[in-house]
C-alpha cells in the first residue's frame, strides 16, 4: 500500500456503523445507495439469466410456465423500479449535485437520509413478495389481470414500488431545492454542467409524475383486496382505463432513467475531449424538452388496445416530437469530438458505446411510434429489444462510464485500466449479441413473455442467450476489480483526468464539507484553456 | 407444422404485409444511414482527433447554429414522412371495407373460440377464405389477450367487457401463426393457434360439410324469443324501447345530447348496460343482461338484430 499523507475526509471521519447508518451526508448517502441498487441488480440479473437459459429450447425445458412468468415479471419490477430509476440520481446524482455546484450538501440532508430509508423499505417490501412465493403480472400490472385473475403477491409488490415512488419524489424535490437555492456564487444557470441540467429535468419528472403511478397502484390494492370496482369490467370498470393511468408515469419514467444518463455523458464527451459541448444551450433545452414532451406521449403505448384511432394520431406525432430532442443530443456529442483531444479512457469508451447503442435504441422508437408498424411488433420481441437498448444500451452504459470516471473523487483510488477497458468492450458485444437478434425475432413475430415458442425462433434465441451471458461476465469483472482498488488501487489524485468542474477542484476524497471554501465561478463550464492537471 | 417465409423474415400472406413492410424497410433505411454515420463519425474522430500529448486540450467551438437548425430541422421532416406513412397504414387496418366477412372471436384462458356468422364454431383453428376481407370482432370472458397474426402483420387487444375489431384479407392460401400477444396469465404462450387461409371454393367445402349448425342470428332469435325482448322493442316503433328493425348501421340521436352509430359494440354497451347511451325519448327503464347472456349468446343476440331489416 502507497504511503498516504493522512487527511480526514468524508470516508476516514468515522468508521462505525451508526456514522453510515444515520449520516446526512449526501456523499455516504450515494454509497448506501450505491450498495443497495448493486445488491437489486445482482438479483435482476440473476431473473434475467435463468430466463435467457430456459429460452434457448423452444419448449422452456428449464423452468415451469408459473416459474417462467414470475421470473420475468420480477426481473422487470427489480431492474426497473429498484435499479433503473434510482440508478443515477441516487447514486452519482446525489454525490455530485452539491459539489458540481458548489454546495456543501443537499437542501435538506435529512430527507435525503429518509428518502434512502423509505428506498430501503420498499425493497424490503418488494423482496418479501420475491421470497414469498412471487408475483407474475410482468413488471406492468395489466388490469384485470392483476386485479382478478392473478394468484401472485400483487399488493405486496404494488405496495412496494407505492413507497420507492416516495424515495424517488423526496430526492427530485431535494434536487430541485438544492439546484435553485444553493448554487455557488457566480454560477448561473448556463454556466451548470449539464449533468446538472439533466438531474433537474429528471427531478421535474419525478416530482410530477411520481404520484400518478402510486394512485394508480393504490387502486390496484384496492380492487384486489376490497373488490372496488375500478378497471374490473364485471365490476363496472375500465381495464384500459389502468393502462393510461400507469403509462401516464411509466412513459415518463424512461426519461427518469435515459436522462441522467445523458448528463453523465456530456460530462463524460466533454472530458475526455477536453472540449466545450458543442451546443451547450441546445442540449441543455433538449433535456427539458424531453421532460416536458414526455408527458404527453403515454398513448403511444396503447396503439392496439382499442383507442380511438385520432387518439393514436396525435399521441404518434407527440413521440415524433420527442425524437426531435434526443437527435439533437446525439449530434452535439458527436460534434464535440470533432477537433477535440480525445483520450479513449474506460469512461470514455463507455461514453462513446452509449451514443452508438442509444442512437440505435432512439432509431428503432421511430419504428414503435409508427402507427402502421406498431400494430405488427407490438408485445414483441422488438419492443423487448428496443427498450433494452435504451436502458441497459444507455442507462447501464452510462452508469458504470459515470462510476468508472468519478470512481477516483468517490474513492480516492483508480481501478486497472486495462482490466477496465477488456470488461467496456466485453459488455459492449455482449449486450449487442444479446439484443440485436431481439429486434429480427420481433419482427419475425415472436410475442414477449413467451414461455414456449415455435421452433424456427430458436437459432436467434440461442444467439440471445450466448450474448446475455458474454454480458454476464461483462458486469462480473468491473465489480471484482472496482472492489479490489478500494484497497489496493494507486491513489488519485484530485483531478486525475485534467477535467473542469468543481468537484474537480476539491480533495479526493472530498472532505465532508465538500470544500473547504465556497467557490467562486467565474466561467463557463468545460473551459479547457484554465485547467492544467494537477 | 406451421410453414415459415425465411428463418429472418416473416412471410407475407395479407394484403397489409407488403404495405407494412415497406414502411419497415423505409425505417431501416433510415436507420442504418443514421446509425452509420455516427459510429463512422465517432470512430474517426476518436482516431483523427486523438491526445497527442498529455496536456493537449481540443479546440474551442461552442457551437454552430446553421448545424444545429440542419440537424433538428432534417429528424423532424424525416419523422414526419413516417408519422404520415405510419397514420395512414394505421388508419387502413382499423377502417374495413363495406363488403366484408364478419367473424366472432371470443378470447380465454387459454384457448381461443371462433363463431362463424353461419353457425360453425372453431377452437384455436380459424378458417378464412384468400381475396375476401374479414373482420374479426372479438371479445374476451376474463383477461385482456391480444389477437396477433405476424403473417397479416396484425394485431388487437382482446378486452373483456368491449368488442375491439380488426380486420384483413389474406393472399396466399396456407396455415399460419396465431398468438396471444397481450401477457395473459400461466399459459399464454400456448395460448396459440393458426390461420387456415383457403381458396374461396375450398373455403365453401369447409363451412359446408362439419358439424351442421344452425347460424348465430337463429340462434339469436330463439334466445330473443326466451328473454322476451319483443315486448317492449315492439317492431312497429311504439314500444317502451326503440324498434330494432334496421337499427344496425344507423346513427341514433342520445338523450342528452349526441349521435351514436349503431354497431356492434353498441348493441354490446346497449344490452349489457342500456343506461350508458340512451337513445332519446326512452326511459332508462331496460335492466342488465350482463348476468343473463354469456359472451356467445350475446353475439347471437347481436347477429339476430342486425339481420332484422327494417320494415319496407
Amino acid at each position: 500500500m502507497v504511503n498516504v499523507v493522512h487527511r480526514t475526509h468524508y470516508l476516514n471521519v468515522d468508521y462505525g456503523m451508526k456514522s453510515w447508518l444515520l449520516t446526512t451526508d449526501h456523499k455516504r448517502i450515494a454509497w448506501l445507495y450505491i450498495l443497495t441498487i448493486t445488491v437489486f441488480f445482482a438479483i435482476g440479473g440473476l431473473f434475467a439469466t435463468l430466463i435467457r437459459l430456459d429460452l434457448m429450447t423452444p419448449a422452456g425445458d428449464l423452468l415451469t410456465d408459473e416459474t417462467y412468468n414470475k421470473f420475468f415479471t420480477m426481473h422487470g419490477v427489480i431492474m426497473i423500479f429498484f435499479f433503473l430509476i434510482p440508478a443515477i440520481p441516487t447514486t452519482l446524482g446525489n454525490f455530485l449535485v452539491p459539489m458540481m455546484i458548489g454546495a456543501r450538501d443537499l437542501a435538506f440532508p435529512k430527507l435525503n437520509l429518509a428518502s434512502w430509508y423509505l428506498f430501503l423499505l420498499a425493497g424490503c417490501c418488494t423482496l418479501y413478495a420475491v421470497i414469498s412465493g412471487g408475483v407474475d403480472t410482468g413488471w406492468t400490472f395489466y388490469t384485470p389481470y392483476s386485479t382478478i385473475s392473478s394468484n401472485g403477491h400483487v399488493a405486496a409488490t404494488v405496495i412496494g414500488i407505492f413507497i420507492a415512488g416516495f424515495s424517488s419524489i423526496l430526492t427530485g424535490l431535494n434536487f430541485i431545492v438544492t439546484i435553485h437555492r444553493m448554487r455557488a456564487p457566480g454560477l448561473t444557470w448556463f454556466r451548470l454542467p449539464l449533468f446538472i441540467w439533466a438531474h433537474y429535468a429528471t427531478s421535474i419528472i419525478m416530482v410530477l409524475g411520481t404520484p400518478v403511478i402510486a394512485i394508480t397502484l393504490l387502486m390496484i390494492a384496492a380492487e384486489r383486496l376490497l373488490h372496488l370496482g375500478i378497471f374490473d369490467p364485471k365490476l363496472g370498470g375500465d381495464p384500459v382505463l389502468f393502462q393510461h393511468l400507469f403509462w401516464f408515469y411509466s412513459h415518463p419514467a424512461v426519461y427518469i432513467m435515459v436522462l441522467p444518463a445523458m448528463g453523465v455523458v456530456s460530462e463524460l464527451v466533454a472530458a475526455f475531449s477536453r472540449k466545450p459541448i458543442f451546443g451547450y444551450k441546445f442540449v441543455a433545452f433538449a433535456s427539458l424538452g424531453i421532460a416536458v414532451i414526455g408527458f404527453l406521449v403515454w398513448g403511444h403505448h396503447i396503439f392496439v388496445a382499442g383507442q380511438s384511432v385520432y387518439a393514436s394520431m396525435v399521441f404518434s406525432l407527440l413521440s415524433y416530437l420527442v425524437a426531435v430532442p434526443s437527435a439533437i443530443k446525439v449530434f452535439n456529442w458527436t460534434a464535440t469530438l470533432y477537433r477535440g483531444s480525445i483520450e479513449r479512457t474506460t469512461p470514455m469508451l463507455y461514453a462513446l458505446g452509449f451514443i452508438g447503442l442509444f442512437t440505435i435504441g432512439g432509431l428503432t422508437g421511430l419504428f414503435l411510434a409508427a402507427l402502421g408498424v406498431d400494430v405488427h411488433v407490438h408485445d414483441t420481441y422488438f419492443v423487448v429489444a428496443h427498450f433494452h437498448y435504451i436502458m441497459v444500451g444507455g442507462t447501464i452504459m452510462a452508469y458504470l462510464g459515470g462510476l468508472h470516471y468519478w470512481w477516483p473523487k468517490m474513492t480516492g483510488r483508480m481501478y486497472p485500466d486495462s482490466m477496465a477497458k477488456v470488461s467496456a468492450w466485453t459488455i459492449f458485444i455482449g449486450f449487442n449479441l444479446t439484443f440485436f437478434p431481439q429486434f429480427v425475432l420481433g419482427y419475425l413475430g415472436m410475442p414477449r413473455r413467451y414461455h414456449v415458442y415455435p421452433p424456427e425462433f430458436q437459432l436467434l434465441n440461442v444467439l440471445s442467450t450466448a450474448g446475455a451471458s458474454l454480458l454476464g461476465v461483462g458486469y462480473l469483472i468491473p465489480f471484482t476489480y472496482l472492489l479490489w482498488s478500494l484497497r489496493y488501487g494507486a491513489v488519485a489524485g484530485p483531478n486525475p483526468w485534467g477535467a473542469t468542474g468543481l468537484e474537480w477542484t476539491t480533495d479526493t476524497p472530498p472532505p465532508t464539507e465538500n470544500f473547504h471554501r465556497t467557490p467562486v465561478v467565474t466561467i463557463e463550464p468545460y473551459v479547457y484553456t484554465e485547467v492544467s492537471r494537477a | 407444422m406451421p410453414p415459415v417465409g425465411s428463418p429472418l423474415f416473416p412471410e407475407q400472406a395479407s394484403t397489409m404485409a407488403p404495405q407494412v413492410d415497406a414502411l419497415f424497410f423505409f425505417l431501416i433505411a433510415v436507420s442504418a444511414f443514421f446509425s452509420f454515420l455516427i459510429a463512422a463519425l465517432i470512430v474517426y474522430f476518436s482516431v483523427r482527433y486523438r491526445r497527442r500529448s498529455k496536456y493537449e486540450i481540443g479546440a474551442v467551438l461552442h457551437g454552430n447554429v446553421v448545424l444545429e437548425v440542419l440537424w433538428i430541422l432534417v429528424p423532424f421532416g424525416i419523422s414526419m414522412i413516417i408519422f404520415v406513412w405510419g397514420a395512414t397504414l394505421y388508419f387502413r387496418m382499423f377502417r374495413p371495407p363495406e363488403e366484408v366477412l364478419n367473424i366472432y372471436v371470443v378470447g380465454k384462458q387459454w384457448m381461443w373460440k371462433f363463431q362463424h356468422v353461419s353457425g360453425q364454431s372453431e377452437i384455436d383453428e380459424l378458417h378464412v377464405p384468400v381475396g375476401r376481407a374479414v373482420r374479426l370482432t372479438m371479445t374476451s370472458q376474463d383477461v385482456i389477450h391480444d389477437l396477433f397474426l405476424p403473417e397479416f402483420r396484425i394485431k388487437t387487444d382482446v378486452i373483456p367487457g368491449r368488442f375491439t375489431q380488426i380486420w384483413f384479407q389474406a393472399t396466399k392460401p396456407g396455415r399460419y401463426h396465431l398468438f396471444c400477444a397481450e401477457y395473459c396469465g400461466l399459459q399464454h404462450s400456448q395460448m396459440t393457434g393458426q390461420v387456415v387461409a383457403m381458396e374461396q371454393k375450398e373455403y365453401q367445402a369447409w363451412l359446408s360439410g362439419g358439424e351442421e349448425g344452425a347460424s348465430l342470428a337463429s340462434e339469436g332469435e330463439k334466445k330473443y324469443q326466451d328473454l322476451n325482448c319483443g315486448s317492449c322493442h315492439l317492431s312497429n316503433g311504439k314500444g317502451r324501447g326503440p324498434a330494432l328493425e334496421g337499427l344496425f348501421g344507423r346513427t341514433e340521436s342520445l338523450e342528452g345530447g349526441g349521435t351514436v352509430q349503431v354497431d356492434e359494440d353498441y348493441l354490446r354497451e346497449s344490452i349489457m348496460m342500456s343506461t350508458a347511451k340512451l337513445v332519446a325519448g326512452y326511459k332508462p327503464i331496460m335492466p342488465s343482461y350482463q348476468a343473463a347472456l354469456t359472451d356467445e349468446e350475446l353475439i347471437q343476440l347481436i347477429e339476430y338484430i342486425k339481420s332484422l331489416r327494417a320494415a319496407q
